[in-house]
């Protein structure tokens, strides 16, 4: 078997898209999936969605990802840079030197929070964690007023 | 994480699925040998992307399958070095914190490669970070089932095809060898933001 290992590079919405239209496509068509041999596609897939669903890449869409990259252009980051910001939907600025090569020379203390803002405007965070933030702010202008 | 990974094979469609659709035989054929298995030096692949070309069927003398010459592209997972990635820990041994992102479990972070410095507790098997403020020493466990999030060093391939008869032979029947996994990773979590996503988060 021939192979070119490495013809491109994926971003997790790209395969949670196909495993998440294979599914629908499997589910329509009935009978033979649960055969010896698609065990362990069956398996994989469930797996593999499982992980993805818990991550950013379920709330973005084609769209979403084309204006990130295009948002992201004059930062001048490289391919994996930009893929890993895509992925994970870093919030802070720690997260962004992990991800960013030798970030202290590359960006200032404002371009990494420039970085982390336009990360967080053009990626959908997870609604549950920025449902926890507002409630915290009620408690707190509730405990303030006499 | 994933990648795309153009491959060549020949598929073989016996003549009991000869009523469907080529193309969808054979993308259930490719699954069915290549899901949730590991290519030697690719990575572990996950499902098929699409098929490229399709070259002619041809049914041999004594065989009454057709074969056909497939090219497809296959979703591979092949983290590159560098990577950060975020997973559950499995469990820890003296080996270091197994790690574990369901789909795929052979990912150690040795030792050395822990935030230092890191001992391990015999009595409850697992590892901890020995954090040092100027309050005193908190220890840091790192429990099982707790979203970790490390960074790809290494990676492991190890061919596991059958050997001949000959090697065989030698090892003793039911000596109990241990079983290596085909692909491993190495981690490290010993930078800032790497480690249990609990220590970072404010």
């Amino acid at each position: 078997m021939e192979k070119n290992a490495n013809a491109a590079m994926l971003s997790n919405y790209e395969v949670f898209k196909l495993l998440t239209d294979l599914k629908e496509q499997r589910k329509d068509s009935g009978k033979n999936k649960h055969s010896a041999g698609q065990q362990n596609l069956n398996t994989i897939m469930y797996e593999t969605l499982k992980y993805l669903s818990k991550m950013p890449c379920s709330r973005q869409s084609p769209d979403i990802v084309k204006d990130f990259l295009t948002t992201m252009m004059p930062h001048k980051l490289t391919k994996a840079e930009k893929l890993q910001l895509l992925n994970h939907r870093p919030q802070t600025a720690v997260e962004i030197q992990l991800m960013v090569e030798e970030s202290e020379e590359r960006l200032s203390e404002e371009q990494i929070e420039e970085l982390i803002q336009t990360v967080a405007d053009a990626l959908p965070g997870d609604p549950e964690q920025e449902n926890a933030a507002p409630a915290d702010a009620e408690m707190e202008e509730a405990n303030e007023q006499p | 994480m994933f990648v795309l990974v153009e491959m060549v094979d020949t598929v073989r469609i016996p003549p009991w699925n000869f009523q469907r659709q080529l193309n969808d035989a054979i993308a259930e054929e490719l699954n069915k040998k290549l899901a949730n298995k590991v290519v030697y030096n690719v990575g572990l692949c996950i499902c098929l992307y699409d098929i490229t070309k399709l070259d002619d069927s041809y049914i041999f003398p004594g065989d009454g399958a057709s074969h056909t010459k497939v090219h497809f592209r296959y979703v591979v997972f092949h983290p590159f070095l560098d990577e950060i990635l975020v997973g559950k820990i499995k469990y820890c041994s003296q080996e270091g914190v197994h790690v574990t992102m369901g789909f795929f479990d052979d990912i150690l972070i040795p030792p050395e490669s822990l935030q230092q410095p890191a001992k391990f507790d015999e009595a409850e098997q697992v590892w901890l970070w020995e954090y040092e403020t100027d309050e005193g020493a908190h220890d840091l466990y790192m429990d099982q089932g707790e979203e970790i999030r490390f960074r790809v060093t290494d990676e492991v391939f190890v061919d596991t095809s059958p050997t001949g008869p000959a090697a065989a032979a030698t090892d003793t029947p039911g000596s109990g060898e241990k079983k290596e996994p085909p692909y491993t990773l190495i981690g490290t979590i010993c930078e800032p933001g790497l480690g249990l996503l609990s220590w970072w988060n404010n």
